[in-house]
């Protein structure tokens, strides 16, 4: 048994090497892949181009709009003339954010008012404006805050009349800065592997049906699941050294800590590969053609990545779809990968994903093994 | 080039698909499933975000603070910790992922000095929600302050000093609940016609060598050009019914906003098509010539329509370089449509350099694809 099985694994091992571009194929693009995506996928929120309207045209005025100048969050794009520009900019794109300073600003926050500020957000980027809002009430709020203080000292007994204040003190765990590639490489590397292994194995037993060595296989005395085995094995290694190598480049590139243990992440990964080759596998049963597994491929991996959690926080979906994620390998191996990367907890936590992952892993590969007998009868 | 050969292979394509019902329900099934697993799946909205708290005070204010947090639709307690121990254990295991902690002095120094501290910790592995979720944490603390500073009025504060500072007005335009699925939708509209467009027409080809009849089509006087036209047509028919079906679903089942008018709507999503048959066309034309381009074709298409598109991720935010790069993905033209027309209700005017670009984008591809398909046997 393990004889033929080793047969069949020089065999695919040769098949590789033969391939003059394979290894190009599989070093050069998830590279490039790592370096590009890693950069665009971020949900971070600076320099918004800005527009400002001041109405009011006082010290006070220029020195809100200075606190503007200075964030890195927002670049001040136009000095608006009147109300017209702010709409005009904001309708044709050119800014996403308007603020405009009314008339007696400085009237009112001399006389110790409110006074009034006005902001209009773009929202059609939703989670954008959302942060946006969330920086202009900050620069608000420490504008006021320092003017409080200003104006405290002018009267007397102004200190002692200041109001209770209450403070919040924010303690991002795992991520201090809200570093968004901290969150986001570990997960195209997930991505990645997902996306590489799925379509190798699934072209891999086709090809053999299109050139027709499918049949010489067939009339040899290898079992089906010693021809899996034999498929599978150098597929799970280069699965296992692709997902290293973009790890290592994802870490050193772009400077993202890894503080958990290298062996759970290695364990969760061959046992993400076992359900990712067991994928492939399966698609191979079901198609006949080589444009027809990249159809189908397709068609698993794109609900396979949105429904991960890669981007949208599950928990944001509602009840039902939730449990569809369940289905989802690439969903516990995110989890496990983001928390050996950043959190750095152990077998303790990541128990029930890394078992989930085998269930799904061994399901679909006796499926897949079931399938291609019938299809050798 | 001769319309009478393309009407030929237009019709024969057609009686093709008509017998080949599996794959026609295919075609047809597919967007319609992926429609309904994206459509829930695609939010960025924070609702009812576990959270634990750990109060060392337990007095009348910091209970009245917690009610605050509970009362936001924002978040929901669910557990009370004993320990730091506990909460650091769980924040660890993804069980909330915020904790409030609450000093043992929350109440004496509120009320001696007038400023306390409330602790919240979050779990920034997901940077985004963190940072949406902190964002809503203070507005729930300031309403609380802002409760207090009413109530300490009533002893005899001067007013005048409570309502110092700048009032914020807001107005979000556009999208005015900031839903975000009111956002993603219609770019989950271009990625499924992307997928399904280069789905349609890679398996045109790839039919002809399988039954045999590559052979025949060779030997005719057809050119490439007119095979490419005339194999198009019907999928194109067929990829504007899907079009169709994923618009009216996004408007009449996820309630996406459509503010825009109806044929900029059709311009632009025919305009799109052509750009995706021609790209599908193209790969399943070069994929015969050279196994393994079909890795390639996964890893050129899926990812980058998802990641540089700007359907999530704002292109805007990205370094300058991957901007440039965003410039070859085809479906960063059409979600930047599909965007302005539902949610600003643009027209044709507003939207000539997208729509320009997608143009010259159609005419380069069905110009390659034109050529890529080789009368040639090996």
């Amino acid at each position: 048994m393990f004889e033929r099985i080793i047969r069949i694994l020089v065999k695919e091992l040769l098949e590789i090497r033969r391939d003059r571009w394979a290894m190009f194929r599989l070093i050069v693009p998830p590279l490039v892949q790592m370096l590009i995506f890693g950069y665009a996928a971020t949900f971070e929120v600076y320099h918004v181009n800005t527009v400002i309207l001041d109405r009011d045209h006082s010290q006070e005025s220029r020195d809100l709009i200075s606190h503007f100048v200075a964030s890195t969050r927002f670049d001040v794009v136009e000095i608006a003339g009147t109300e017209r520009d702010v709409s005009q900019a904001i309708d044709d794109g050119t800014a996403t954010v308007g603020i405009t300073i009314q008339p007696r600003f400085a009237a009112f926050l001399l006389k110790g008012q409110k006074a009034p500020l006005q902001v209009v957000v773009d929202g059609t980027n939703s989670n954008t404006a959302l942060i946006a809002l969330g920086y202009v009430e900050q620069i608000a709020a420490a504008y006021s805050a320092s003017q409080g203080n200003t104006y405290a000292t002018r009267i007397p007994g102004g200190i002692t009349a200041r109001v209770e204040d209450l403070e919040m003190a924010q303690r991002p765990w795992f991520n201090p800065n809200l570093d968004g590639r901290w969150f986001f490489v570990p997960g195209v590397v997930g991505t990645l592997s997902l996306i590489l292994t799925v379509s190798l194995t699934a072209s891999a037993v086709v090809r053999e049906r299109e050139i027709g060595t499918l049949e010489q296989i067939m009339v040899s005395p290898i079992r089906p699941y010693e021809f899996i085995l034999g498929k599978t094995i150098p597929f799970f290694l280069i699965g296992f050294a692709e997902t290293a190598l973009v790890a290592v480049f994802g870490v050193l590139w772009f400077q993202v800590p890894f503080v958990g243990n290298p062996f759970i992440l290695m364990l969760g990964t061959a046992l993400f590969l076992l359900s990712t080759l067991g994928l492939g596998l399966l698609i191979s049963t079901l198609v006949r053609t080589q444009q027809q597994a990249f159809g189908a491929n397709f068609f698993v991996s794109n609900p396979m990545f949105t429904l991960s959690g890669f981007s949208f926080p599950i928990a944001s979906m509602p009840r039902p779809m939730q449990w569809v994620t369940y289905l989802d390998p690439l969903r516990y191996y995110l989890v496990v990968i983001r928390a050996t990367f950043l959190k750095g907890v152990g077998i303790a936590v990541l128990w029930p994903d890394l078992l989930a992952m085998a269930v799904i892993g061994i399901g679909l590969l006796t499926l897949s093994t079931l399938r291609f007998r019938k299809a050798l009868d | 080039m001769r319309w009478g050969r393309i009407r030929a292979i237009a019709v024969k394509e057609t009686i093709q698909i008509r017998r080949d019902t599996r794959s026609l329900i295919i075609a047809l099934f597919m967007p319609f499933m992926q429609m309904i697993l994206l459509g829930y799946g695609v939010s960025l909205d924070i609702k009812h975000l576990p959270v634990c708290v750990y109060d060392r005070e337990g007095s009348q204010n910091s209970q009245a603070l917690l009610k605050h947090f509970q009362a936001s639709e924002y978040f929901s307690i669910i557990a009370v910790l004993k320990n730091y121990r506990e909460a650091k254990a769980a924040l660890d295991s993804d069980r909330c992922r915020i904790v409030i902690a609450i000093p043992y002095d929350f109440s004496q120094k509120l009320s001696d000095s007038g400023g306390s501290t409330v602790q919240v910790l979050a779990d920034a592995s997901d940077d985004n929600t963190a940072n949406i979720a902190i964002g809503y944490a203070q507005s729930v603390v300031d309403g609380f302050a802002g409760n207090l500073a009413v109530a300490a009025q009533g002893f005899g504060g001067s007013p005048a000093m409570q309502n110092q500072g700048v009032d914020l007005e807001e107005r979000v335009w556009y999208n005015e609940d900031l839903d975000s699925r009111n956002y993603i939708i219609p770019g989950v509209v271009a990625l499924i016609m992307a997928l399904v467009g280069a789905l349609l027409t890679s398996l045109t080809i790839s039919r002809e060598w399988e039954r045999g009849t590559m052979e025949l089509l060779i030997s005719t006087p057809v050119q490439p050009s007119e095979v490419m036209l005339g194999k198009l047509l019907p999928y194109f028919a067929i990829g504007m019914l899907d079009a169709v079906f994923c618009l009216v679903f996004s408007v009449f089942w996820f309630h996406v906003p459509f503010r825009g008018s109806l044929f900029a709507l059709f311009f632009t999503t025919s305009l799109f098509l052509v750009v995706v048959l021609g790209v599908g066309f193209l790969i399943s034309a070069a994929i015969k010539s050279q196994v393994g381009a079909s890795q390639i074709a996964v890893l050129v298409t899926l990812l980058p329509t998802s990641l540089l598109s700007g359907y999530a991720f704002p292109i805007d935010q990205m370094p300058p370089l991957v901007q440039g790069v965003t410039y070859l993905v085809f479906a960063r033209y059409y979600v930047t449509i599909l965007k302005a027309l539902f949610l600003k209700g643009s027209g044709l005017a507003d939207l000539t350099r997208p729509v320009l670009a997608m143009g010259i984008y159609a005419l380069v591809v069905a110009f390659l694809a034109g050529r890529a398909f080789n009368k040639r046997l090996d």
